[in-house]
């Protein structure tokens, strides 16, 4: 179905095979919990788009406590999504979970940094269609609703994150 | 208008087979995967749009990797007419949409009055194609640049004999438009302008130019709509209208409107809308319901 995901998986098997010992024993030292990921530049840039200019927003979202929520149904509704679920698979979860919230807490102006990698190398390779990118806007918006962010609200932080459709997305 | 025609029939059938061509060399085709109502609704003409405006989106719940088709009822009643619509259109990887639509505009007890017979319906068949020249409607938020389409409708009149003696110049005539929408996320707001060049009468359905004016000239039509959740959109549309007939004096058409979409397979539009004159009779203000299936 996704040819590039499937050889894709099928490299990371074989690497994770070959190399589990030395995976494994190299966690992330900063992040317990998580594993290793190459080196990269750390920046706020990194996070796809400048913060909102809307004072606020970020108590329209709960805050942290309420980002966090949303990260959290998110990323669940997500794993258990059959139209998208492979994508999550063998994917640092854990990671995962911290720099979206991180990222959301960036972007709707609640003054964290983003640690992460940029859009277009974090979802390197994923195979990510329209329909996917698409998907994950429809679970988003299942989470926001969850947490009681307002229409108007959720649709403040699309506005930012759908330009990264871009590099999220394959031409 | 012919070499027109058929420069941009030639254009559009060349862009046409060059996205379904690039699009068939990609992977496997996948079904759905469009955003709720960024498809529009349809229009009265087939093609996607506000409900009396066409707008740049490609119909149905398709995305770049897949081929979607959607089918509408629709009825507007006013107090001396009926418009009857029933159409199909169908999406190809969001880049080219083909429209039917079957017009049927029954004068009701007013063709009496008329004398041209109780019940006397006029028929119209509108075929549409539009392509995506630019932008995404959506995705684009960080840029103020529309998605731009451009578009053909051939409009038949079954009613040659009677729209000819009214004054119309013809039976048949082709609409050319550029449509430019834009979902400004930030604001909750749909917005659509369309320049629609024709030289219909009453949308077609008294025919085409007039012993007024039998040239083409150009028309807008535009909607907007406050997103209200993403299932939910009111707005309003307007769209001009050329005057062509001496005996049948021909107004702007407004409405205002509220979609919803249940899901993805089926859609709701209600709307009032005002047609001001048609045929002599004024204040055609009334009801317009449509039922819309994905598939």
């Amino acid at each position: 179905m996704r040819p590039f995901l499937i050889a894709s998986s099928a490299l990371a098997l074989a690497a994770a095979l070959c190399l589990a010992p030395a995976a494994f024993a190299d966690p992330s030292p900063d992040h317990p919990g998580e594993q290793a990921v190459d080196p990269y530049t750390q920046s706020n840039a990194n996070a796809g788009a400048a913060p909102t200019r809307d004072a606020g927003l970020f108590n329209a979202f709960h805050g942290k406590d309420g980002i966090a929520r949303i990260v959290d149904s998110f990323v669940d509704r997500n794993v258990a999504d059959p139209r998208i679920s492979e994508i999550f698979k063998n994917q640092d979860l854990v990671r995962l979970r911290r720099t979206l919230r991180e990222q959301f807490c960036y972007l709707l102006g609640g003054g964290c940094d983003y640690t992460g990698r940029d859009m277009k190398s974090s979802h390197k390779d994923m195979g990510i269609q329209d329909a996917d990118f698409n998907a994950l806007v429809e679970n988003l918006q299942w989470s926001m609703a969850k947490e009681g962010v307002s229409d108007r609200a959720q649709n403040k932080l699309l506005a930012i994150l759908a330009p990264m459709h871009r590099d999220m997305a394959v031409k | 208008m012919s070499k027109i025609l058929k420069t941009a029939l030639c254009a559009l059938t060349a862009i046409a087979g060059l996205s379904l061509a690039h699009a068939a060399g990609a992977e496997e085709m996948r079904e759905g995967g469009k955003l709720l109502l960024t498809d529009g609704v349809s229009t009265v003409e087939g093609s996607a749009g506000g409900g009396l405006a066409t707008w740049a989106v490609i119909a149905a719940d398709e995305t770049q990797d897949g081929v979607g088709g959607k089918a509408n009822a629709s009825e507007v009643h006013l107090p001396a007419y009926d418009l009857r619509v029933y159409g199909a259109a169908v999406g190809f990887f969001n880049r080219v949409e083909i429209s039917y639509a079957r017009e049927e505009f029954d004068t009701g007890s007013t063709g009496a009055k008329l004398g041209i017979g109780d019940g006397f319906t006029f028929d119209q068949d509108v075929v549409g194609a539009k392509v995506r020249l630019l932008g995404d409607a959506v995705y684009d938020q960080d840029s103020l640049l529309p998605q731009i389409s451009a578009g053909l409708q051939y409009k038949h009149n079954d009613r040659a004999w009677l729209v000819k003696a009214l004054g119309a110049k013809s039976a048949d005539g082709v609409d050319y438009y550029v449509a430019a929408t834009k979902v400004f996320l930030d604001q909750s707001l749909v917005v659509d302008a369309t320049v629609r060049m024709t030289r219909a009468n009453q949308i077609g359905i008294l025919g085409f130019g007039g012993d007024k004016d039998a040239n083409y000239t150009p028309q807008f039509e535009g909607s907007v709509g406050y997103l209200i959740t993403r299932h939910f959109v009111v707005g309003a549309e307007y769209r001009t209208k050329p005057n062509n007939l001496g005996v049948a004096k021909e107004d702007n058409w407004s409405d205002l409107f509220a979609a919803y979409a249940v899901n993805s397979h089926l859609s709701v539009t209600a709307a009032y809308v005002d047609t001001g004159s048609i045929v002599t009779f004024a204040n055609q203000r009334g009801l317009y319901l449509s039922l819309q299936a994905g598939f």
